[in-house]
């Protein structure tokens, strides 16, 4: 579990995180929705150690982390996957070197029993024969899995997804949200989620928050999601039309 | 005094929260192969034609029949070992491995690839740069004794093929009134060069913010900015040791 308590973030003048307080659940897919701008990947930069906050809190599983000391951090974030927008693989390193990484730096396993997880991983997130191409000679979908496949190649106990469907068609976008949620439920992690897209939203949001100029407006599962009150929640998922089909549609029923 | 500081905190933070051993010899034999192995062939090309040049347009110059050839093989051993083997390679290598340096993390930066590292608990900038720091300061040197050969074995050829010195007042202008304190003193300097180059690159390159366009503009400023670093430390170094 994370619990995250009135996190407060200013660039120069500008505030961009006004006191977000929130708990994330063991085992859960939690999303942070939002439109552009409103800080959702700040709030989740803030979450995982590479920003600083001005003010407030992050707790792993009840252990302070910011401000924390530097070998109480590393020992958290030894613990941490993270899945990041373009899947920050490592260029001049091949698939299987990519995802052996943290094992090779983090642990004392054998060479065996590392590419044993690899395999593991790879076979997990459904890829099969690419262990020797280098990230430049795979599709932005595969990318995706060597990033999730890397993020969990250490057993981490959590993991963070920032817009894991950025760049990707609606049909590889499902299979990555499907995926994560997965890999949530079978390894009983706790999941963060950053993400805008609607799809995801209602496929796999256990719990969901909703960020708006900073602040947390709202909060709830993707079955409370739809009949929100919220204006700006409102505006932000009926600005797809095909959501607001399904809304006319529920309301028809 | 703000960039000096962050620099100086950088440097500080490559021998906090490092990794195993083991990791780093492994790096280090990567970077050095990167660095100085594949900078073999440059150095070489540039230092049979620093040698070739300086031997030619020494002879030129020295036209009074009061001074012996052999002088010309002198001038050319000590403009080589005290300026040209350390100075003028490292400006050369400060365009190749500088810009390669700054390029590389400065990509890595803004593909993420370097804050993929710190959510791993891994001290980026000891793993990253470490390496390549240690990998400049020690093959440097090597490079420049290297340049140092071949370019007297430059000027020799160039001497003894176009007929303004023979081989015998070569070689006796070579040993002529040797110091060996020089080559002590270039390898001093090829060691703070190496490490300008890496240190002012690998810093350019791992603050590096925006898009591609910013990679080009930290790879361009650490080639600038190491050049500068160079001459400078080359006035001072001469003023220290020489003055």
């Amino acid at each position: 579990m994370i619990r995250i308590e009135n996190i407060k973030k200013s660039f120069s003048d500008k505030s961009v995180l006004k006191g977000i307080s929130a708990t994330f659940e063991q085992g859960k897919t939690n999303l942070i929705i939002g439109a552009s701008g409103t800080g959702k990947s700040v709030l989740l930069k803030n979450i995982v150690g590479l920003i600083e906050p001005d003010e407030g809190q992050v707790y792993y599983n009840e252990r302070p982390f910011l401000r924390a000391s530097r070998d109480e951090k590393t020992e958290i974030r030894r613990e941490i996957g993270m899945l990041f927008q373009g899947g920050a693989l490592f260029d001049s390193k091949t698939v299987e070197e990519n995802i052996k990484f943290p094992l090779d730096v983090l642990t004392n396993y054998g060479e065996e029993e590392k590419l044993d997880r690899v395999n593991f991983c790879l076979k997990r997130v459904d890829l099969e024969n690419v262990n020797s191409k280098k990230p430049s000679e795979i599709s932005g979908g595969m990318k995706k899995r060597v990033g999730i496949a890397r993020a969990i190649v250490n057993n981490s106990k959590y993991l963070f997804c920032d817009e894991p469907n950025s760049g990707l068609d609606p049909q590889t976008a499902i299979l990555i949200d499907n995926l994560i949620k997965e890999i949530t439920e079978e390894f009983n992690i706790t999941t963060i989620v950053v993400t805008h897209d609607m799809n995801s939203v209602m496929e796999i949001g256990d719990n969901i928050i909703f960020l708006h100029e900073g602040l947390k407006l709202w909060e709830g599962s993707s079955e409370d999601i739809i009949d929100t009150e919220v204006k700006e929640l409102q505006s932000f998922m009926f600005a797809n039309k095909l959501v607001r089909a399904v809304k006319k549609l529920s309301a028809e029923k | 005094m703000k960039i000096l500081g962050q620099f100086m905190i950088f440097m500080g933070s490559l021998f906090v929260n490092k990794e195993s051993f083991k990791t780093y010899i492994d790096l280090f034999f990567e970077e050095a192969v990167k660095i100085g192995v594949k900078s073999v062939v440059i150095v070489a090309i540039i230092s049979l034609f620093m040698g070739a040049v300086t031997t030619v347009q020494t002879a030129y110059n020295l036209v009074s029949p009061l001074i012996p050839d052999f002088v010309i093989s002198q001038v050319v051993r000590e403009m080589t070992l005290l300026e040209l083997a350390p100075t003028v390679t490292a400006i050369v290598f400060a365009g190749k491995v500088g810009s390669n340096i700054a390029g590389e993390l400065g990509t890595m930066r803004i593909t993420e690839q370097i804050d993929a590292l710190e959510v791993m608990g891994i001290n980026a900038a000891s793993y990253l740069v470490l390496p390549k720091l240690l990998a400049s300061i020690i093959m440097y040197p090597l490079l420049v004794v290297f340049a140092m050969f071949l370019s007297l074995v430059g000027g020799y050829l160039a001497g003894t093929m176009t007929g303004v010195i023979t081989p015998e007042d070569y070689i006796y202008g070579i040993r002529f009134e040797y110091n060996s304190f020089n080559i002590t003193f270039a390898l001093i300097k090829s060691v703070v060069f190496g490490y300008i180059i890496a240190a002012i690159s690998s810093f350019k390159g791992f603050f590096t913010v925006g898009g591609a366009l910013e990679v080009g503009q930290s790879s361009t400023s650490a080639v600038t900015n190491s050049c500068i670093g160079i001459l400078l430390a080359d006035y001072l170094l001469a003023q220290l040791f020489l003055g």
